[in-house]
């Protein structure tokens, strides 16, 4: 084949994907970053995070979004380890029941799941009328509107992002290694610190960086769980473009949220290797 | 492995399952109370709320309009996506891994951020409310797994049946429709699965660029930010239904790749 007619097939095999980027993925992300520089009265400027910077209100939403997306991403890893480390060790059959657990709710919709916490969540809902049936407590539990709830639910949703990753690090490591540290007089919690654990971080750092990551630009159980007591980055984008209309301060934000996550990816890929997370 | 030990990580796991698991299931129980409101375990069981589903024009209206763009984004993701996964596994062109990363980055693009951008550029393309707007952005969330799905099956493909095919006088044209397509197809399926789900699930962008015709998550999501609207419950429930069985569908999809790529 002449490199001139692979340059025409690649053209047309690609192009039409690479225009509807352009024009729906690309062009809007770049007006967003005309608008947060463009916004000031002296023209373009970096105005808009100025503003972003110097209110309190701002750093402490950024500093909550960071929070939360922190507690949720541990609570995953906690959670997902010894799921990823039954998967590796039960016959074909136990596999796929769990299997079907972890991949189900990826597949329901996130405001499905969301609905479900809240009705769980309620100061009457069921979680809050089981505990007071058991009179384990008198008054209902404030579940729901606070960083709690918040942190349930995302939990809930974003969970079997961490444990596939985990899943395929701990099936690739050789058994035969740890039937060697075995004979060699290691118990379990040896073994597990000294063998397991540290051949199981690129596994780890994979499902911290797609919990995290999605954390970071969560909207919808956010706003759901936490209402208006627990406003989120992605919530104070919405809020300024749809009820302030200040197109400025929320492309700002919005180019913030699209660095960070940008950055963490980019930096992960340098670091562990992206192509750990496609396969 | 120590007895005690394994004992505590079986219970955890039971217990991780359990989380994973209560929501849906207590939203389908429920779904089916005959109170007014959802309540657990409902002290009367009827239908009402899927009778109210069904026989209510808006919910109607937003899943008509849900499935119409679903299908439109299946067959231009997975046309697009096809494609493109082609050149980007077979053609020696530079630059393929920049090309890649940028089909597959919208994964990991926060949905809020290019929503806004949507909503500003739409309004001046005077797309807000239109079928054609919502398609081509589902269509670019959605790409990134058809390509990935398409590109998995591509990866494993002997090589030496399309150089066969060629050697034999096909034009790439016939090679890639009597050769490729025949044993792609499971990839293909997989990956349209894929892209009708994201788009029916779609919620963000559908927020911001739906206008006044919601589709079926803006509808679900407006009964339950402003009322915890129980026909949401019987809505979620036939959600969950329908999901199981395209989950079922892929994985029978999957099991014919691996019959059709030897297992690789």
């Amino acid at each position: 084949m002449s490199p001139r007619s692979t340059w025409r097939q690649a053209g047309l095999l690609v192009g039409p994907a690479l225009l509807l980027l352009a024009a729906v993925y690309l062009y809007p992300l770049g007006r967003l970053f005309v608008l947060s520089v463009g916004g000031g009265p002296g023209g373009a400027g970096l105005e808009a995070y100025r503003r972003l910077a110097e209110s309190s209100v701002y750093v402490d939403v950024l500093l909550r979004t960071t929070r939360i997306s922190v507690v949720v991403t541990l609570v995953c890893l906690l959670a997902a380890y010894p799921v990823a480390y039954v998967m590796t060790r039960v016959g074909p059959a136990w596999f796929r029941v769990l299997m079907v657990f972890v991949l189900l709710p990826l597949w329901t919709s996130i405001l499905v799941r969301t609905y479900a916490w809240m009705v769980l969540l309620q100061a009457n809902g069921v979680l809050n009328n089981v505990l007071r049936w058991l009179r384990v407590i008198d008054e209902p539990l404030r579940l729901m509107y606070n960083e709690t709830g918040v942190v349930i639910g995302m939990a809930q949703v974003l969970l079997p992002f961490a444990i596939l990753p985990l899943y395929a690090s701990l099936r690739s490591i050789d058994p035969r290694l740890s039937r060697a540290a075995q004979s060699m007089g290691a118990g379990p919690w040896r073994r597990f610190y000294s063998l397991t654990l540290p051949l199981s971080m690129p596994g780890m750092a994979t499902a911290a960086l797609l919990v995290f990551v999605q954390g970071l630009g969560f909207f919808i159980t956010p706003a759901l769980l936490g209402g208006s007591r627990v406003i989120t980055l992605a919530m104070v984008i919405e809020t300024q473009v749809v009820d302030l209309l200040d197109w400025s301060l929320a492309s700002a934000a919005a180019m913030v949220l699209l660095v960070l996550t940008a950055a963490l990816v980019v930096g992960f890929d340098r670091l562990v290797g992206l192509d750990r997370v496609w396969a | 492995m120590g007895e005690r030990t394994s004992w505590l990580v079986w219970v955890v796991t039971g217990l991780v399952m359990a989380f994973l698991a209560a929501p849906s299931l207590l939203v389908i129980a429920m779904s089916f109370s005959g109170g007014r409101f959802l309540e657990f375990p409902p002290r009367t069981l009827s239908v009402r709320w899927y009778e109210a589903y069904w026989s209510s024009a808006a919910w109607w209206n937003a899943t008509v309009r849900s499935l119409q763009i679903g299908v439109m984004v299946t067959v231009l993701a997975t046309t697009l996506g096809t494609l493109a996964s082609v050149a980007l596994v077979r053609l020696a062109v530079p630059g393929k891994s920049v090309l890649r990363a940028l089909i597959v980055s919208p994964i990991v693009v926060p949905t809020i951020v290019l929503s806004i951008g949507l909503y500003n550029v739409y309004a001046r393309w005077r797309l807000i409310g239109s079928a054609a707007g919502l398609v081509l952005a589902h269509t670019v969330l959605a790409l990134p797994f058809v390509v990935l799905n398409v590109s998995a099956v591509l990866y494993k493909l002997d090589r030496s049946l399309e150089r066969a095919a060629r050697s034999l006088g096909a034009g790439p044209l016939r090679t890639f429709t009597t050769v490729m397509l025949p044993l792609l197809w499971p990839g293909i399926a997989s990956g349209a699965i894929f892209a009708f789900l994201i788009s029916f699930d779609e919620i963000v962008v559908a927020m911001f660029v739906s206008g006044s015709t919601p589709t079926l998550p803006k509808l679900m999501f407006d009964g339950i930010r402003y009322e915890l609207n129980p026909v949401v419950a019987a809505v979620s429930s036939q959600l969950i239904a329908v999901t199981t069985l395209a989950l079922l569908a892929s994985a029978w999809l999957r099991r014919r790749t691996e019959r059709i790529t030897g297992g690789a």
